[in-house]
């Protein structure tokens, strides 16, 4: 492959962020376009490669590879790939990273300074899901706490300094136990690569440190992301006092990270390890799930409900990750996508209507599918995507993790945790539909008469989630038929 | 014809829903009533498609035809689906309740909701509502089936909450939603329990399986109750009944279509649908007949109180659902389908003479109506025939079918055998009331001064319900000959006359139609010829009254109970407790810890040379003192 498409749309955003930085003089309108092509163009080219991906070679094949020795000390090299697990990612982020600059249109504080982070967020998030080398892996997972951290304490609301700093120090927790995972892996095996080091099997090194330590080292940082209850009491606070841009990045792509993580690095490498402890992390699925909805529907903050049903739905994809079977980890993939997307417009409404209303307290609002139709439609269809419902994407990824974890042969009983995850299920559609009652249905408020709907702009990017969410509820072989190229290798490293 | 075109049945109203609402939708605004021609014309196509199936169907020797599918998600080593078709008798004949009931309901919905600011998204939601219930019966397996089970339950939300500023309105959605959904669970887990098992969705395949006994024992029983207990949440039988009562404050037409054709009348179907996995485990099938038998006198103890005509009638419909749900698990697919088909007419007619009433009045209040006999005769002499129905007189179509289920249940669940007779003196008791209440007596003034002078609906609403009472007194001469039973699977045929006028030779219709007879007689005497005061009987019965009146305290105990006090302000704020001082609480007791060592050990950085000289010379003398005594 001559051109390199990964480092490509890897770059382009940060190098729209320098643009943005460093030129003097940018009027807000022009530093706002630039953002706009920085983002586009990977999107075009995520989507190229989306097209271009090359099924026929089977599964398991690192496709667009590009390799260049970059620290030989350390035998690091600076290597990317995609295969079937990466790509749909990518394809996310690179989605939701135009998406979010044009959510973002409305800005007008430090406006250069905001999207210089919102672009250096992108590329780092591309970064994590394109690396194939675990120390590059390693700081592109660094690099994005600096964004996020400025993004949260400038532009937040709320607690938003709070909320910031327990975002960074609660993700520095979990990378340090990361990195020193990543060390003892280096030091087991000698090597820095994940494909070489998974083909090869952790079993036939002799470990400088127990594999259950580096494999519960590692588990820890992906947890933190994702996250897993106990380990989320961040989320709630940075989702709810982020901007709207910085939560639908924060809930749509960053803490997908973690998921792919585990998948990439913990069931990979560890396929041993991984069944032996799957029971606790199936529990602990279990309780996220369950534990997420029952708060979510204490929550009377807008963004602060959506935030907590996120924990509710990672659970789902901590379940299929854990089943360990073909099926489940296609379903735990395709909910991060799905839950991307769902979620991602869910913010984005959320943020639309606490925008337009000035009021995010759930108790105080009321009535406005009279005065926002639009955004009254589509909050609902984004909320009846989180609620799983058939034909959107939201159901096709639950259903197959719910189909995968309950035939799965790796570990026994997993049958109890997926009837109780279900569960999950039906607390979703009441806090789902609650929170769409309470925002539009009832009487009319007067107070609200005269807010906004959604402008064109809006109505353009609403339109994308919703075709997305559309898409793959409806015919989810266009994804699932590439991811499972991804996750059958791992399977049979499982030998299950 | 090739068999493709049944995809049009189900595509046809979808197409008429996607036309609405994305591509007229600007230019409806102005001409509204374009949307209802869309309907009903999609409508109308789809009836004469499914007729044609039907046909083919009978003439089919094993009344099912074969139609090309479509894969959809395949994952090797895991997971095949494809989307299918099944067009069999018991498809062809739920089609033609679903199509006609919906075409009548839209042709009458013209009338009842003209000048509705939301006439093209009333039309829009209906088209989907009746394409996904159209895809409903038509799935070939469970995975499909239950998609359009779900996107039934998301019309019956958008169509229950059509007026969402009311609050009531959108309550009844949220709970019509939430409480089917707790049903959905059990479909659900019975679909994983079934696939994990067998590996397959594919509901002909499943048959097999179970009829072979390859699947059977525990497995079959629990996917069979799972299977059951989505029924019981879409059919609204106990203990899942409290959604419905509720769910008419949906505009009136609505409530004719989730009441007759759509959504409850898709449990009822799923279980027909899957009824060879209920056939093979005996604790399932008595399991569907208790709790149909039950639900059928419970709901209707609370029909005889209610004053609102359109709850009486919802409660009407529990108790009637509870009747074909004992009529499949005593009897089978046919006799507990063949009452599903006859309740749909009659029940729809029922619904859509309550809307023509409540247009006229501009109440659902009975105790505010009366008299209207004389203003509304088209409206009073279908709303009779439909009530006639319901109370099994012969010879109309409820007769026929609710005998059926009689019979059935006599010889195989004796003790609900007398549950049911009890109902159906209930039954008329209460269908009666509310005809002697209605249009008996003098006018009271209806809901407001507007309606002081209540006239007869216009044609577009009255021509519907002529047609529906002809269907309500002529639908069950269709099993008189015994040819429906025979179409979906069991029973023989005879001759019209010998099955006409056989029946009476037998003592059970005797006793049902006595019943029943008795029914109206009192409900004559209390709310027509005053006889017997109904103020005194209430007194009388006053304990019985007050429990019937509260609806058992049901929606008290589950709301208020339940959900309000036990879940969200009990466990789940306890939930809520922990997660802020427990879980972040030491998350932030640990920052606090690291700041607060930091302050005190910071204390001991003075900067003073001779503290740190102190220091430096206790901490020799300490190494001094180990080395002499462990050294």
């Amino acid at each position: 492959m001559s051109f390199n498409y990964l480092s490509t749309i890897i770059f382009l955003p940060v190098a729209g962020a320098i643009l943005i930085a460093f030129i003097p003089g940018l009027s807000d309108r022009v530093i706002k376009r630039i953002a706009a092509i920085f983002t586009l163009i990977p999107l075009g080219l995520a989507l190229f490669l989306f097209c271009n991906f090359d099924s026929s070679l089977g599964a398991g094949i690192i496709q667009f590879e590009e390799k260049l020795l970059w620290i030989p000390a350390i035998n690091a090299y600076y290597h990317l790939g995609v295969d079937g697990l990466s790509l749909p990612l990518i394809v996310l982020t690179a989605f939701l990273g135009f998406m979010v600059v044009l959510i973002s249109w409305k800005i007008n504080l430090r406006v250069r300074e905001y999207f210089a982070w919102l672009l250096l967020l992108e590329t780092s998030i591309l970064g994590v899901f394109c690396s194939l080398d675990l120390l590059l892996f390693f700081i592109f997972w660094e690099i994005e706490v600096i964004p996020m951290y400025f993004l949260i304490s400038i532009w937040g609301t709320g607690r938003k300094e709070y909320s910031a700093i327990k975002y960074v120090i609660y993700t520095l927790f979990g990378s340090a136990m990361m990195l020193a995972g990543i060390i003892s892996l280096y030091f087991t095996t000698g090597s820095l690569s994940m494909v070489e080091i998974a083909q090869t099997g952790i079993a036939s090194f002799t470990a400088v440190i127990p594999v259950v330590a580096i494999f519960f080292l590692l588990l820890i940082g992906f947890a933190v992301k994702l996250p897993v209850v106990p380990l989320h009491t961040w989320l709630p606070d940075a989702h709810t006092d982020a901007p709207t841009a910085g939560s639908v990045m924060l809930a749509g792509a960053l803490i997908k990270m973690g998921g792919y993580g585990m998948i990439r690095i913990c069931v990979s490498i560890f396929p041993e390890t991984a069944k032996a402890y799957a029971p606790i992390l199936l529990t602990l699925a279990v309780i996220s799930v369950l534990y997420g909805a029952a708060l979510t529907l204490r929550q009377t903050d807008l963004k602060r409900l959506i935030a907590y049903s996120s924990v509710s739905h990672m659970g789902f994809v901590l379940l299929g990750v854990f089943a360990l079977g073909q099926v489940s980890l296609t379903g735990a993939a395709l909910q991060m996508v799905s839950h991307g997307v769902i979620t991602g417009l869910l913010f984005a409404m959320a943020g639309l209507v606490i925008h337009n209303v000035e009021e995010r307290d759930l108790k105080k609002l009321g009535g406005l599918a009279r005065q926002m139709p639009v955004i009254a439609i589509v909050f609902s269809i984004a909320g009846l995507g989180a609620l799983g419902l058939p034909t959107t994407s939201g159901f096709a990824a639950e259903f197959l993790v719910f189909v995968g974890s309950f035939s799965s042969t790796v570990v026994s009983g997993i049958q109890v945790y997926t009837i109780l995850a279900v569960l999950g299920v039906v607390l979703a559609a009441g806090y789902i539909l609650w929170m769409l009652q309470r925002t539009f249905y009832g009487p009319v408020l007067e107070q609200y008469n005269g807010v906004k709907d959604a402008n064109t702009m809006e109505k353009v990017y609403m339109f994308a989630f919703v075709a997305l969410i559309m898409l793959i509820g409806i015919y989810p072989a266009i994804l699932t038929d590439i991811i499972k190229l991804g996750i059958s290798p791992i399977v049979g490293l499982l030998g299950g | 014809m090739p068999y493709e075109l049944v995809w049009l049945i189900f595509l046809l109203p979808l197409f008429s829903f996607a036309l609405i609402s994305f591509v007229l939708r600007p230019s409806l605004t102005h001409k509204p009533r374009v949307s209802g021609y869309i309907t009903i014309a999609s409508l109308l196509s789809s009836l004469a498609l499914s007729i044609w199936a039907l046909m083919e169907v009978m003439a089919a020797p094993s009344h099912n035809l074969a139609i090309p599918d479509i894969s959809w998600v395949i994952i090797e080593g895991g997971i095949t689906i494809h989307l299918g078709l099944i067009m069999n008798s018991l498809t062809a004949v739920m089609l033609l309740v679903v199509i006609i009931v919906s075409l009548m309901v839209q042709i009458y919905s013209q009338g009842y909701m003209h000048g509705d600011p939301g006439y093209h998204r009333y039309f829009a939601f209906m088209s989907l509502f009746t394409a996904s219930m159209i895809g409903l019966v038509l799935a070939d397996n469970l995975l499909f089936l239950y998609v359009f089970w779900e996107l039934v339950g998301l019309c019956s939300y958008l169509l229950i909450g059509f007026w969402f500023h009311r609050p009531a309105a959108a309550n009844a959605a949220k709970k019509a939603f939430i409480v089917t959904r707790l049903g959905d669970f059990g479909f659900l887990a019975a679909i994983l329990l079934l696939f994990s098992n067998t590996g397959t969705f594919n509901i002909a395949e499943l048959h097999s399986l179970a009829i072979t006994g390859v699947l059977a024992g525990t497995v079959l029983t629990w996917a069979a109750i799972g299977i059951f207990a989505g029924a019981v949440g879409k059919s609204a039988q106990f203990p899942l009944h409290v959604w419905l009562p509720d769910a008419m404050e949906g505009p009136t037409p609505v409530s004719a279509l989730i009441h007759a054709a759509t959504m409850v009348a898709a449990g009822v179907f799923l279980v027909a649908r899957t009824f060879p996995l209920f056939e093979h485990s005996v604790e399932a099938l008595t399991t569907v007949a208790i709790i149909g038998g039950f639900t059928a006198i419970f709901a209707a103890t609370m029909g005889l109180v209610m004053t609102d005509i359109k709850r009486v009638l919802a409660y009407s419909t529990i108790s009637q659902l509870g009747y074909m749900m004992l009529g499949l698990g005593a009897g089978g697919v046919a006799i507990g389908i063949f009452h599903l088909f006859n309740h749909a007419f009659f029940k729809a007619l029922l619904f859509l003479g309550a809307g023509s009433v409540n247009h006229a009045t501009g109440t659902f209040d009975m105790r505010e109506m009366g008299g209207l006999r004389k203003v509304m005769p088209w409206t009073y002499a279908t709303f009779v025939i439909a009530s006639l129905s319901i109370a099994g007189i012969w010879p109309l179509s409820g007769f026929w079918s609710k005998d059926e289920i009689l019979a059935s249940s006599l010889t195989s669940q004796p003790i609900l055998f007398y549950l049911a007779m009890i109902t159906v003196f209930i039954t008329a008791f209460y269908m009666f009331r509310v005809v002697f209440m209605t249009f008996g007596g003098n006018y009271h003034g209806g809901g407001s001064e507007a309606h002081d002078k209540p006239h007869e609906s216009p044609s577009v609403m009255v021509t519907p319900m002529v047609i529906l009472a002809i269907l309500a007194v002529f639908s069950g001469f269709w099993n008189v000959t015994g040819h429906f039973g025979a179409l979906l699977g069991h029973g023989e045929t005879h001759s019209f006359t010998e099955g006409f006028f056989g029946i009476l030779a037998h003592p059970l219709p005797w006793i049902s139609l006595i019943l029943a007879g008795l029914g109206i007689l009192l409900a004559y005497a209390i709310y027509s010829a005053k006889w017997l005061s109904a103020e005194r009987i209430r007194g009388f019965f006053s304990p019985l009254h007050t429990l019937f009146y509260r609806k058992y305290w049901f929606d008290e105990l589950y709301e208020n109970v339940l959900v309000k006090k036990a879940l969200i302000g009990g466990f789940f704020a306890g939930l809520q407790q922990i997660d802020t001082y427990g879980v972040d609480g030491a998350v932030n007791g640990v920052a606090n810890g690291a700041l607060a060592s930091g302050r005190t050990i910071r204390r001991a950085q003075t900067g003073q040379l001779q503290l740190y000289g102190l220091f430096i010379g206790i901490g020799i003398l300490a190494i001094v003192l180990g080395l002499y005594f462990f050294g």
